[in-house]
């Protein structure tokens, strides 16, 4: 497999501006020739496929939930940066670039997340034209707030539903192209299975999730944009139907698959209670911007908070890292909260917990203040735990939140299959090994409203398509590849439940393959999860038929591709041997146990391709090459 | 309605609405739910009973769900009489079973409304929703096409009781309270969200009465004043949106006619 990033030449700055003149364009009366298929409805999907659709491209866009609009990134809370300096504070297209490049511990490529950081200014013009309420300033201006990680205020947001509102502008605007004819939308259909012809990308199998009628789609062009795989880990801060069946189906047909073990942990969450959990609720790292994060200094101190004096109390953030404090970046942030844990300094039923105290900032600024700033994150808060944050610190744990591994996609977020484009978080391309924070929301919109319009065009420009029906044997094979499972899952009747062997492939990631992994642990994962795969095929129980909504039957069909994928993720981690962001190997850690990198060695992309059933999969690498900035190690010290 | 306490446990029985299909007839199953943790969410608690139903080879309740966080919308149960259930301003997955007390009997439905068809179970079509967004729910700003964030001037109060109309997650639980099912506080937030911005000026007029328009052809009742959609609301959308959604669509209506009058004879 040849890995071809297509990044252009010439000054950082200026090879987005040309490439957009490079590349061939499709002539307003043709686009309507076109037909695309935009899998998912998220930030991504949504932006693309209105935005296609205003170019005049026939869109087709699918979801599996009952609207467009319930996509998950409507959960993000926080903000979306964007590098608009309206601070005054000596913030840059070229800092976000900056701090995006240091941030994904200098793992990304330099072209990718310069262009996200250029076009970042137009997604925040695209959003209030649309009607998105950003927070404002009483003269009538955009107001910012820094976020986790950088030293400037380049965060917009809406109350704490930023991840909210800036969907609802996508999907309004997808809406209009829906009432307009130019999108038709499926709801509460989940793409099975992608179709190719002749090596390209020509079409989806889909499952009718309320009458399983398996339905044929072609198009001249397939998009994925259905977010991340962190369900895998069953615990996670996903929406529960999150799932990586897309991408998997199409890595199985050729796409390679990047960094898989790049996982994000995100250290402000609700921790576990018991083991009927099924989610894990996120608290904004905002709140970090306020709330000081503790344990106490003694391991096993059972005092409640308020009667352990100061001098007991360890900010341990502020201690290790003075210049970035609490507001250090979600690796190292999630890291230090385990590791004082492990010390039995813990906080809560079960001593995975640590303080998220606002004390000081409610006697800084008064409650009122914390009120305006936070009072609907409280009031979750407050409703999940049935405590008073106002009162008694906030308690919380990591929680594994984002993965900025996925699809390997080149410049034009074109995969290794032609024709077949991957945005957002499904695709690898812009965080390298550790997400920043606001910097999904602004990824997700980059890709759909200013990337792809520009790069499917030449794709359509470059190559000649023959057309295509659903007729065409390859859709036949895979509607028929489709019906065998579905038939296969149904037939087994064995004793454990879907969910169960999900919440154990759970249990296995978050032990082996969490927040510290080493390459004993990895490699017993990569025993276990075989065989409880195996387990799965021979004793899993789905009840009802195929031919009705039938919602067990939905989540085997997901837990069959995460028991695979699981095992790619230990692999991946397994060959990486150094720390990087979020992948943090025990064997590789400075004296101070920060993450060490090796870039003589891992300086690259490690992009799998599918072998074959059975078979271990190829580890192909794509290089990185820093020209603008210097790999250096990173400090928050 | 502070917690039971942890370690205690709930034992509960439930009346649930059980409908093979949109077509079938539906009625109600009684289940004994017993060891439910007062901590639980009012939906992990129906996980665990579909899971402790399907070792028993009977087909689990299927409901509505995603994000688990009071954000999507997905999710909607009418529980004993009220839509999301008891607590104020909050959706049925972050409802808590601490809300319960042993030995309560709970009753499980469905939206109930002309136009939302039951599809199965405790799931329903809210597709109608997404028609009337699409009828006019927007603000025309194609890709490209925008001014600098700034050069929109937007006073705070009005981008702030914007923000207020825009919390609504589209549940359709307002609809399911009313009596008439009517989904006037629905549209009304979308109307108020986009009306009351600079932004949303050009196609005020025109957005209303579209909206209103596709509104009542999708069967939804008319509004009587009743209020029990703002108190099922799990965003706490304010009635008063419905005032200012009336006076837009009368004053786009008397404008229109004033439009149509003036152009006369044209045809």
């Amino acid at each position: 497999m040849t890995l071809d990033s297509k990044v252009p030449s010439g000054p950082l700055e200026k090879r987005w501006t040309q490439h957009k003149f490079d590349m061939k364009l499709v002539n307003p009366a043709n686009k309507r020739k076109y037909s695309v298929i935009v899998v998912g409805s998220g930030l991504a999907g949504a932006s693309a496929s209105a935005t296609l659709a205003e170019l005049g491209y026939h869109v087709s866009c699918f979801c599996y939930q009952d609207s467009p609009r319930r996509a998950h990134s409507i959960a993000a809370q926080g903000g979306i940066n964007a590098a608009k300096n309206y601070q005054n504070d000596g913030d840059s297209v070229f800092r976000l670039f900056y701090d995006t490049i240091k941030g994904g511990d200098f793992r990304a490529r330099e072209s990718n997340v310069y262009r996200l950081a250029e076009v970042s200014v137009n997604i925040i013009d695209q959003c209030v034209a649309q009607g998105v309420p950003f927070a404002r300033e009483y003269g009538g201006t955009l107001t910012n707030r820094s976020f986790g990680g950088a030293q400037v205020s380049r965060t917009f947001y809406a109350r704490g539903q930023t991840g909210q509102q800036l969907l609802l502008g996508a999907y309004q605007a997808l809406e209009r192209q829906i009432g307009a004819g130019q999108v038709k939308m499926y709801t509460r259909h989940e793409m099975q299975e992608l179709v190719l012809v002749e090596g390209r990308a020509r079409g989806i199998v889909t499952r009718d999730l309320v009458t399983g009628e398996i339905q044929s789609f072609a198009a001249d062009a397939v998009v994925l944009a259905t977010g991340g795989y962190g369900t895998v880990f069953y615990l996670a801060t996903y929406a529960k139907g999150a799932n990586t069946t897309a991408i998997w189906r199409a890595y199985k047909k050729g796409a390679a698959f990047a960094n898989p073990c790049y996982t994000q942990i995100h250290p402000t969450c609700i921790p576990v209670t018991g083991d009927h959990q099924s989610k894990l609720t996120l608290m904004s790292e905002s709140l970090r911007n306020d709330g000081r994060i503790w344990v106490p200094k003694a391991k096993g101190d059972h005092r409640p908070p308020n009667e352990i004096p100061e001098d007991d109390r360890d900010y341990y953030l502020e201690r290790k890292y003075p210049s970035f404090g609490n507001l250090s970046p979600r690796d190292i942030s999630s890291r230090a909260a385990k590791q004082v844990c492990d010390e039995g300094r813990g906080v809560g039923p079960g001593g995975r917990g640590v303080y998220l105290d606002f004390a000081d900032a409610i006697q800084r600024l008064g409650e009122d203040k914390i009120r305006e700033r936070y009072g609907n994150l409280f009031d979750m808060y407050e409703r999940i735990t049935d405590e008073n944050p106002y009162r008694v610190p906030m308690r919380i744990y990591p929680a594994l939140h984002y993965t900025m591994g996925g699809l390997w996609v080149d410049y034009n977020l074109m995969s290794t299959i032609p024709g077949l484009h991957v945005l957002g978080e499904a695709n690898f391309s812009d965080h390298g090994a550790n997400r920043l924070g606001a910097s999904a929301l602004m990824q997700g919109l980059a890709d759909g409203y200013f990337v792809i319009p520009y790069t499917i065009g030449h794709y359509f420009g470059s190559n000649k398509l023959d057309k295509v029906t659903t007729d065409h044997s390859a859709f036949k094979e895979a509607e028929a590849t489709l019906a065998a499972r579905t038939k296969r899952l149904l037939g087994i009747r064995g004793k454990r439940t879907p969910d169960s062997i999900h919440r154990e492939l759970g249990h296995i990631l978050w032990e082996y393959c969490g927040m510290a992994r080493t390459e004993a642990g990895l490699k017993t994962a990569l025993q276990k999860i075989p065989a409880l795969r195996e387990e799965f095929w021979e004793n899993v129980v789905v009840l009802g038929s195929g031919e009705e909504l039938n919602q067990s039957l939905e989540k085997a069909g997901r837990i069959a591709d995460f028991l695979e994928l699981g095992e790619l993720l230990c692999l991946d981690a397994l060959e990486r041997r150094e720390s990087c962001g979020g992948h943090f190997r025990e064997e590789f850690q400075t004296e101070d146990g920060e993450a060490k990198r090796d870039d003589d060695q891992f300086c690259h992309v490690a992009a799998w391709e599918y072998a074959g059933e059975g078979k271990t999969p190829i580890r192909n690498v794509e290089p990185l090459a820093f020209e603008s900035v210097h790999l250096q190690t990173r400090s928050y010290k | 309605m502070g917690g039971t306490g942890n370690g205690k446990h709930l034992n509960l029985t439930l009346n649930v609405w059980r409908q093979k299909h949109r077509h079938a007839e539906g009625r109600f199953v009684t289940y004994e739910a017993p060891g439910i943790s007062p901590d639980m969410s009012f939906l992990e608690m129906l996980d665990v009973v579909n899971e402790r139903l399907i070792e028993k080879g009977e087909e689990p309740i299927a409901f509505d769900y995603d994000c688990r966080e009071g954000i999507c919308g997905q999710c909607g149960i009418v529980i004993d009489g009220n839509p999301h259930g008891p607590r104020r301003a909050t959706t049925a997955c972050q409802l808590h079973m601490r809300s319960f007390k042993d030995g309560d009997t709970i009753t499980l439905e469905p939206w109930r409304a002309t136009s939302f068809p039951v599809i199965k179970d405790l799931i329903v079509d809210r597709s109608a929703f997404d028609r009337v967004i699409a009828a006019g729910g927007f603000i025309t700003a194609p890709t490209g096409n925008a001014p600098d964030g700034n050069a929109i001037l937007v006073p705070k109060p009005d981008a702030d009781l914007s923000m207020d109309a825009a919390a609504c997650i589209g549940c359709g639980a307002c609809v399911a309270a009313c009596p008439n099912a009517s989904a006037m506080l629905f549209v009304a937030a979308k109307v108020s969200h986009l009306g009351l911005l600079p932004q949303g000026q050009p196609e005020r007029d025109r957005r209303v009465l579209a909206m209103v328009a596709q509104m009542d052809a999708e069967g939804f009742g008319s509004c009587a004043n009743h209020g029990e959609c703002e108190a099922a609301c799990p965003k706490e959308i304010r009635l008063e949106f419905i005032a200012r959604m009336n006076r837009d669509y009368l004053r786009a209506l008397l404008r229109q006619r004033a439009e149509s009058k003036s152009a006369g004879g044209t045809g």
